[in-house]
């Protein structure tokens, strides 16, 4: 019933599936060469690169470069914003999905269909996109850029569909009955929210927060145009690793890529993790 | 189910309603209304500028062979992940859903360390053998295969996880081989999870910017992108053409959304 565009996107794949697995024969493990050498060229090698390039200057080069106040204070601002973005996501995306679930109104499906515009957009337009309406030339008379607001704004903009997307099919499929029969044991709407809608939620909220979290740590284009990139201010992490790749500074490039690294491979984990308590609940 | 009380509920709806207008639905009214301020000449003298149709031509040939490319690794490593049992088939799972949540600044630097022909660990080689990577086709293409790469394998896999392979088993036990059991019964169950998977590909693919301004070089007229025009024209103060650039990138990725709802609703009433 939704048009759910990440409503399966966002599962992590290929894990748990019961029942017989074949083992491979000459073609599967030919394809499985084929596959693992495009895989290796493509993504393993390179992030063994950034690895081994970090480790250039050695351990005092590598806490230099992420000690610099420049780079520091766009550690602190890509952190922080990440983690205001992702809070507010919790909330307004939870309660978008639980519209889109629970409500009733005309309209409702142009809702589902815009969640999804930030997801498909090209990220240097979803900047631009913000600039129209809050940039110097507001229709409104809002400027945000090159402000600190304007770096939440372009995070909250790339970062909506995550939550709203996970939460949305767990919603969907939750069981009427145990509402109902809490309602009917004398639970009032509150205590059957808080004690048996949102336990069940949680852990699609929590997947959502951090594929939504990870997002924001690593986003670029969308910030290009509206944040500025002010040292100090409003130069987020990844706007510092590209200043360092032009500027020809690879290993400082390489070493602030491996925390952004460590980030997404923890986010990785979390989310196997997670996935696997919403598959023993379902 | 929970019904909210009536004020909650109008509160919840126009809450959502109001975050989602204001945060995209009127921006996006907002470019659309300043790419056509001059009207439609004003929009059709943006879009004849040499750099920028040169910039879409690229976009499109770029995103093609990097959509062709995902789609048939795709397919292939779902079902080797669904269908297989082989020592790291975990690992590998997890390892393919890395690029999701990786920086494209951090995918364009980790293939330049390896590719470029100045100082990366293979180029060098590869140039003195005629293959230029960076800064050329087969780097642009990379790297939008990389960021683009888990699309195809997250949609195919739940499909084939949850069709099973007992029709597969059938045609083997038939006496059909491999290739007839794949193109008549896998292909044909798995169909519309590629069609989403190949959309939503085209979507990242067209709009991919991070990683092709460093692998690119950003070289007007020759590698440069259309998203990296739309930067270069708003930076150089030619905001109409960026605007214009902005607006036909927005069109083509909404139009993606529409066909992927409008074709997720009818498989599910059918299958």
């Amino acid at each position: 019933m939704s048009t759910a565009v990440l409503g399966q996107g966002t599962r992590p794949v290929g894990r748990g599936r019961p029942g017989v697995r074949w083992t491979l024969t000459g073609g599967a493990g030919l394809g499985l060469g084929i596959a693992l050498s495009w895989f290796s060229l493509l993504v393993l090698i390179p992030i063994a690169a950034i690895v081994a390039t970090a480790g250039d200057e050695g351990w005092h080069g590598y806490v230099d470069t992420l000690t610099n106040p420049q780079t520091w204070a766009a550690i602190k601002l890509t952190v922080g914003q990440s983690l205001l973005v992702t809070g507010i996501n919790v909330v307004m995306g939870t309660g978008i999905a639980w519209v889109l679930v629970r409500d009733r109104f005309r309209g409702r499906r142009l809702l589902d269909l815009v969640i999804d515009i930030p997801f498909a957009m090209p990220t240097v337009v979803a900047g631009l996109v913000l600039l129209s309406l809050y940039g110097p030339k507001s229709p409104i008379g809002v400027n945000v850029s090159n402000t600190r607001t304007s770096v939440t704004l372009a995070l909250a903009f790339v970062t909506l569909p995550f939550i709203v997307r996970t939460v949305q099919p767990v919603l969907a499929e939750l069981d009427a009955d145990v509402e109902e029969a809490a309602a009917s044991l004398g639970a009032r709407r509150v205590t059957t929210l808080r004690r048996i809608v949102l336990p069940a939620i949680a852990p699609a909220i929590a997947a959502g927060a951090a594929l939504s979290f990870a997002r924001a740590i690593s986003e670029y284009g969308s910030l290009v145009l509206i944040s500025g990139s002010l040292p100090y201010r409003t130069e987020a992490v990844s706007v510092r690793v590209l200043t360092f790749v032009e500027g020809g500074d690879r290993t400082s490039a390489a070493a602030l890529a491996t925390v952004m690294l460590a980030v997404a491979l923890i986010v990785i984990v979390a989310l196997d993790l997670l996935q696997r308590r919403v598959a023993r609940r379902g | 189910m929970v019904e909210l009380p009536v004020p909650a509920r109008w509160a919840v709806r126009l809450a959502a309603v109001a975050y989602v207008f204001l945060l995209v639905g009127w921006p996006v009214i907002t470019l659309a209304q300043r790419a056509f301020a001059d009207g439609f000449a004003g929009f059709h003298a943006a879009m004849s500028d040499p750099d920028v149709t040169h910039a879409l031509l690229v976009t499109v040939e770029i995103s093609l062979w990097a959509v062709v490319i995902n789609t048939v690794f795709g397919v292939g490593m779902a079902l080797l992940l669904v269908r297989y049992e082989f020592p790291g088939r975990r690992v590998l799972s997890a390892l393919v859903d890395l690029p999701m949540s990786m920086s494209p600044v951090v995918i364009g630097l980790a293939l330049m360390l390896v590719y470029s022909g100045r100082y990366g660990w293979f180029g060098p080689t590869l140039e003195a053998h005629g293959l230029v990577v960076i800064f050329n086709s087969p780097g642009m293409v990379m790297a939008t295969c990389f960021v683009a790469l888990p699309l195809v394998v997250r949609e195919v896999v739940p499909v084939l996880e949850e069709v099973g392979d007992d029709q597969e088993q059938a045609a083997r036990s038939l006496g059909a081989n491999a290739v007839q059991t794949l193109r008549r019964i896998t292909l044909p169950a798995i169909k519309w999870a590629v069609v989403y998977g190949v959309v939503l590909s085209l979507a990242r693919s067209l709009g991919e910017f991070g990683a092709l301004k460093i692998v690119s070089g950003n070289l007007t007229g020759r590698t440069q992108t259309a998203p990296l025009v739309v930067e270069q024209k708003y930076d150089n103060f030619a905001q109409n053409e960026a605007y214009a650039v902005a607006f036909v990138l927005v069109a083509i990725s909404v139009l993606c959304i529409l066909v992927v709802s409008l074709l997720r609703p009818q498989e599910e009433s059918t299958s």
